[in-house]
């Protein structure tokens, strides 16, 4: 048991309260993303008592809990709330869940990016359900006058043994709700979780197998109008005139055709406005459909104002940049020049990779309403607390006037946490004085741009005539972003070491895209790697490991800098190589990849087999052992590693956006290739680390390894190496 | 514009609308049922798949004047979500976002009307036009295998 000071914002509870009126009864409406099931409607409480803003508790003992965060897939709209009902001490079949507003007055940190949700919430959600039931036992104790410390719960129910009394929660919530918050509670002891552990499915499940309107894309609201947006057809150009906007305008269902100005001049961007373009067209009209056949007769001119980027002219400018050394090192140990002056043997390969869309399923949209008296927003959005910062400079409308709504968003992967659609949907509402809903076609989405950046890196190792390796050397470039993290492994296990970084500014515009950086360093890193344990003579693994023993043993340079640590990550490789029987005799012949890596707070560790079908490669299976700490909900945790290891092999082996004269080469699905059910490894098993540490990041961690274990495996099955992304395409040109 | 009378699970639906207007949209437009979900507009994805009769179709590319069979929809294929389909996505855990999950659910029980017991490689090459980007594949794969042992027991 933990005993933490609770840190609400006392003023927000004040505020609820005033809101709620004395006693403290809420009405509540249901949304349509919280159906309650068919036994709950029977079972539902005639009235519901909030005790924190984070749950509501009904009289006859059903809980609403809010889930902070945004939806992207991610599931932490069952994640967060199980851990408020672990604290809380309930049965999870009486919990309901609902997506909780943008209210920054209760929640902190409504983001959802770099996986940590629940790491960062873990303790604050715990603290929650910890408070309520505090609340409810104090309740308790007034009602039976008895003393709180002898008041025990189980699954919603409070026991005082002495007195041989018990009551739900809900006989108690109304008292619950106006007892003093507490200046601080107690936390369960791991060991006595009944809820955190266990495998819960999915609360918006019968929601997505039964078509109901979850997402953004599915608003419809009363008098609501389609916008949609046209984009400069390059990067590099901008908004000049509509050459035809009257007849547009009169084509059927269209209501009007006009420039906006998204960022006007004096307007305060936040780093969530990434990408977003100053000027574009809008077109309103009743219906999607007519806005789509609006949008393709619009003739709109566009000029040129800055240079229009080719992919041979990125190429040229990456490859010089690798070329011409930086000012300063990001992080140097030792003398690596010298020590590849004394090497017995060196290798150095160059790997790359392209710009990559986020191609979220659902293309970005967003719902605006907006009045001279308030601004109401509905919609996918990462990063609710930012874009609401923007419109208060777009609008010049403070804060308290606008409620932003998150969606369940139909995919995320670091997209929506770039908001300036939401911000277009605001300027074109504003100036229709009417509500829409902004929807971007395929097209658009996948060349608004906001990609993740191409990248170059090379690495040059040294070994001694003792096969130990003495030298490592990484340079890395990108566009707009300069990929290497200089602490990360083998930083501090190599005694002399070298890392350089260089970033290239583009007019592509670029942002995080699931595990920035590492998406791709992971796993050139981890191929690269795998050719210097060849050149060694040693088995890939062993020479991992090697690797770590010395950065536990005698770390190179000051530890504390080395942003890993090294038992934890030799752990994960140890239960993949005991998991995948990686040394058996009958596993020699098999095509066979081991990567691992550390990011998001986690370590992860892979073996892929692979075999060779009509030359190109069918995954048999990836084993994947994981050190996240405390896991939430094994369930969706296994299925977070399963999506990233797919998602990972998908875009090393297929995908790419290139660009002429900047303009994007790929618009849709049909020149843009995303891994399909038929390239989908046939089987993934996934081992989590026991440790009883406190959770850290899942949504990314899986993701980039895996195609350093994809091309490593790869290699066995050739004879081939691959350095450069997308893989599919680099074999045709070789092959 | 012009008048049509679309059977849309099992109820008769009078509609005045450009007949050019693909099925997906008068579906998510003027009909309110927007479980049927828009992705790429190009028959690539799959999220917008519905049944044309017994055949799964993709509703971005079916005009409304080219419909000459009744239309079931997510939001008909059972009436309480307990189709054998939906049932085995629902033990499976399937969905990460969910938002290509009812294409790919009305792809599959098309699918397993016509092979009611298929090979993993029969299931691979029948989905292959419905993409998931995150990626739950393996899951779609199971969730299938088990609604047709389901059905075949």
């Amino acid at each position: 048991m933990t005993l933490v000071k609770t840190t609400y914002n006392r003023r927000s509870f004040l505020k609820s309260s005033a809101l709620a009126g004395g006693g403290m009864v809420l009405g509540f409406s249901w949304l349509a993303s919280c159906k309650p099931t068919p036994e709950q409607v029977r079972n539902m409480p005639k009235e519901w008592f909030d005790i924190n803003g984070f749950l509501k508790i009904g009289d006859n003992g059903l809980v609403t809990i809010m889930s902070p965060n945004p939806e992207i897939g991610q599931n932490v709209k069952t994640a967060m709330p199980m851990i408020i009902a672990e604290e809380l001490d309930v049965d999870w079949n009486d919990v309901l869940v609902e997506q909780a507003p943008l209210n920054t007055d209760i929640f902190t940190r409504q983001l959802a990016g770099g996986s940590q949700s629940i790491r960062q919430g873990w303790q604050s959600l715990r603290m929650a359900g910890a408070t309520a039931k505090n609340m409810l036992i104090a309740a308790a104790a007034e009602v039976w006058q008895v003393p709180a410390d002898e008041i025990t719960t189980s699954e919603g129910v409070l026991t005082h043994k002495g007195s041989d009394r018990s009551a739900g929660y809900g006989e108690m919530a109304s008292a619950a709700a106006s007892v003093k918050i507490p200046e601080e509670v107690a936390l369960k002891d791991p060991k006595d979780f009944k809820i955190i552990g266990t495998d819960r499915k999915n609360v918006d499940g019968k929601d997505i197998v039964t078509g109901k309107p979850l997402f953004g894309l599915d608003l419809q609201e009363e008098n609501m109008l389609t916008a949609m947006i046209v984009l400069p057809p390059s990067f590099g150009m901008k908004y000049e005139s509509i050459e035809n906007a009257e007849a547009v305008k009169a084509m059927s269902g269209i209501k009007d055709v006009f420039p906006i100005d998204v960022y006007p001049e004096g307007v305060q961007r936040q780093w969530s406005d990434g990408g977003g373009i100053p000027q574009l067209v809008a077109v309103v009209g009743e219906s999607t459909w007519q806005c789509m056949q609006a949008k393709k007769e619009l003739k709109v001119k566009w000029q040129a104002d800055s240079k229009l980027e080719s992919s041979a002219y990125h190429e040229e400018a990456l490859n010089s940049l690798l070329n011409s050394p930086p000012a300063a090192p990001a992080r140097k140990d030792g003398d690596v020049k010298r020590a590849f002056k004394n090497a017995a043997k060196e290798i150095e390969r160059t790997y790359s990779a392209p710009f990559l869309a986020h191609n979220t399923m659902e293309p970005m949209n967003f719902f605006a309403d907006i009045t001279a008296e308030k601004a109401e927003l509905k919609g996918p959005i990462q990063t609710p607390e930012f874009l609401e910062k923007t419109l208060a400079s777009v609008l010049n409308m403070p804060v308290e006037k606008i409620d932003i709504m998150m969606t369940r968003m139909g995919g995320g992967f670091g997209r929506r946490l770039y908001g300036h659609f939401g911000v277009e949907a605001a300027v074109i509402s504003q100036k229709m004085q009417a509500p829409i809903k902004l929807v971007y076609n395929r097209e658009d989405d996948m060349t608004q741009g906001t990609y993740r950046p191409a990248y170059k890196v090379r690495y040059k190792a040294g070994l001694d005539e003792n096969n130990k390796l003495i030298a490592w050397h990484v340079t890395g470039v990108g566009t707009n972003d300069d990929l290497v993290f200089e602490n990360r492994f083998p930083a501090g296990a190599v005694d002399n070491y070298l890392a350089e970084k260089q970033r290239l500014e583009s007019n592509v515009t670029t942002g995080a895209w699931r595990a920035p950086r590492s998406n791709f360093i992971a796993g050139a890193e981890q191929a690269f790697m795998d050719e210097v344990a060849e050149l060694a003579g040693k088995d890939p693994i062993d020479f991992r490991l090697e690797l770590f023993d010395r950065a536990i043993k005698d770390p190179v340079g000051d530890p504390e800098k080395n942003d890993y640590d090294p038992k934890r990550y030799a752990g994960v490789l140890k239960l993949v190589r005991e998991k995948a029987d990686f040394n058996a005799e009958s596993n020699k012949s098999v095509a066979r990849g081991v990567a691992a890596y550390y990011c998001h707070n986690s370590y992860v560790a892979q073996v892929l087999d692979l075999e060779m079908e009509d030359d190109m490669p069918r995954v048999k299976k990836v084993w994947c052992a994981v050190d996240c700490g405390i896991v939430v909900n094994p369930l969706s945790a296994r299925n977070q590693i399963e999506g990233g290891i797919v998602d990972g092999i998908g875009h090393a082996m297929y995908s790419q956006m290139t660009f002429k004269d900047g303009k994007p080469e790929q618009q849709n699905f049909n020149r843009y290739q995303l891994i399909r059910h038929a390239q989908a490894p046939q089987e993934i098993e996934t081992f989590f680390v026991d440790n009883g540490i406190d959770p850290t990041g899942l949504g990314e961690p899986s993701l980039p390894p895996i195609s350093g274990a994809l091309a490593n495996a790869m290699y066995r099955a050739t004879g081939q190496r691959n350095y450069h992304q997308p893989f599919a395409t680099e074999k045709r040109i070789l092959g | 514009m012009a008048k049509f009378d679309l059977k849309i699970n099992g109820k008769t639906q009078s509609l005045d609308v450009d007949p050019t207007t693909p099925l997906l949209w008068v579906l998510r437009d003027h009909l309110n049922l927007v479980g049927t979900k828009y992705g790429c507009g190009i028959a690539q994805c799959g999220a917008c798949t519905v049944h044309h009769g017994d055949t799964a179709v993709r509703s971005c590319q079916l005009t409304i004047a080219a419909v000459e069979k009744d239309i079931t929809t997510i939001e008909g294929l059972s009436e309480n979500g307990d189709h054998p389909v939906q049932k085995a996505w629902l033990d499976e855990d399937v969905y990460q976002c969910g938002y290509c999950q009812a294409g790919q659910i009305m792809n599959a029980s098309a699918f397993l009307k016509s092979n009611p017991n298929p090979s993993d490689a029969e299931i691979e090459t029948a989905m292959n036009g419905n993409i998931c980007r995150c990626g739950t594949y393996t899951r779609i794969k199971k969730a299938i295998k088990n609604a047709a042992a389901a059905e075949n027991a």
